[in-house]
């Protein structure tokens, strides 16, 4: 299996999609907070969790007795970088010659 | 919650030692984190600072715990712009895991950066920051160069 594939297989999903949504808006959630904002068993939601945990797109951490889920932009970063960012280049270097030019240092 | 956090996490393949070397040596530093030096003894009690290319301040702290190849903590607050400098210090912790029974070797960074404050605008700002840093360390250490030269957004 490729190392990516959990990734897009976790992201395939709505709900967990809407999971992702809800720890975009506010992060650092309980299993209890989430459940309130989804048309789900909680058992069901702690699976998807455990999706998203395992494709390292949510990182948990402990305060006391409660586990807090948080969203980790990092996966969805490499695959920004994977496809986009050499079309970013390009654009990036034209910017830094335009900016030399305006500047002066470039005739 | 009367504290702002955002934790991130990457698995990287190679060694707790290469990583944590990686993380103290201002050299590799420079690297990944888009031309910004780093400077500090990396003891607890040590000073810590982060220089802009052109050598303004951009944060500054101290080194609360260190336990290589394992665990870096440090007190950081931001210099270079006021309002959020004036939200103080934040806490920006290092955890370094290996990962059992993989082949090749494979290390779970996870780097955890809070302030007991509310709506941190430091917080927020170093949170577009480190999804970009922590990639760019992960190729680096995996395949001997980083993806991003340059710290800049695309418009």
């Amino acid at each position: 299996m490729n190392s990516s594939d959990p990734l897009f297989k976790a992201l395939a999903d709505p709900s967990r999609r809407k999971l992702l949504d809800l720890l975009y808006a506010s992060d650092g959630q309980t299993l209890g907070q989430l459940c309130r904002h989804l048309d789900m068993t909680r058992q069901s939601i702690t699976q998807h969790l455990d999706v998203l945990e395992a494709a390292n797109l949510v990182a948990t951490r402990r305060r006391g007795r409660e586990k807090l889920h948080f969203l980790n932009p990092v996966p969805l970063q490499e695959i920004y970088e994977r496809w986009i960012s050499k079309f970013d280049r390009p654009r990036l270097v034209a910017l830094e010659r335009l900016k030399r030019r305006l500047e002066g240092e470039e005739k | 919650m009367s504290k702002s956090t955002f934790v991130y996490v990457t698995f990287i393949r190679t060694s707790p030692e290469r990583l944590w070397s990686a993380l103290t040596t201002p050299d590799f530093i420079r690297q990944y984190w888009f031309g910004m030096t780093c400077e500090s003894e990396w003891k607890p009690g040590s000073a810590w600072r982060l220089i802009f290319e052109d050598g303004r301040i951009a944060d500054a702290g101290e080194i609360l715990e260190a336990d290589p190849p394992r665990r870096l903590l440090i007190k950081w607050r931001n210099e270079w712009n006021a309002e959020m400098k004036a939200e103080g210090d934040a806490l920006c912790a290092f955890e370094i895991e290996a990962v059992p029974d993989v082949a090749p070797q494979a290390v779970k960074l996870s780097v955890t950066h809070s302030i007991e404050k509310p709506e941190s605008k430091f917080i927020a700002a170093v949170s577009g920051g480190w999804p970009r840093i922590l990639s760019n360390l992960k190729s680096l250490l995996e395949t001997g160069e980083a993806v991003l030269k340059t710290g800049k957004r695309s418009p």
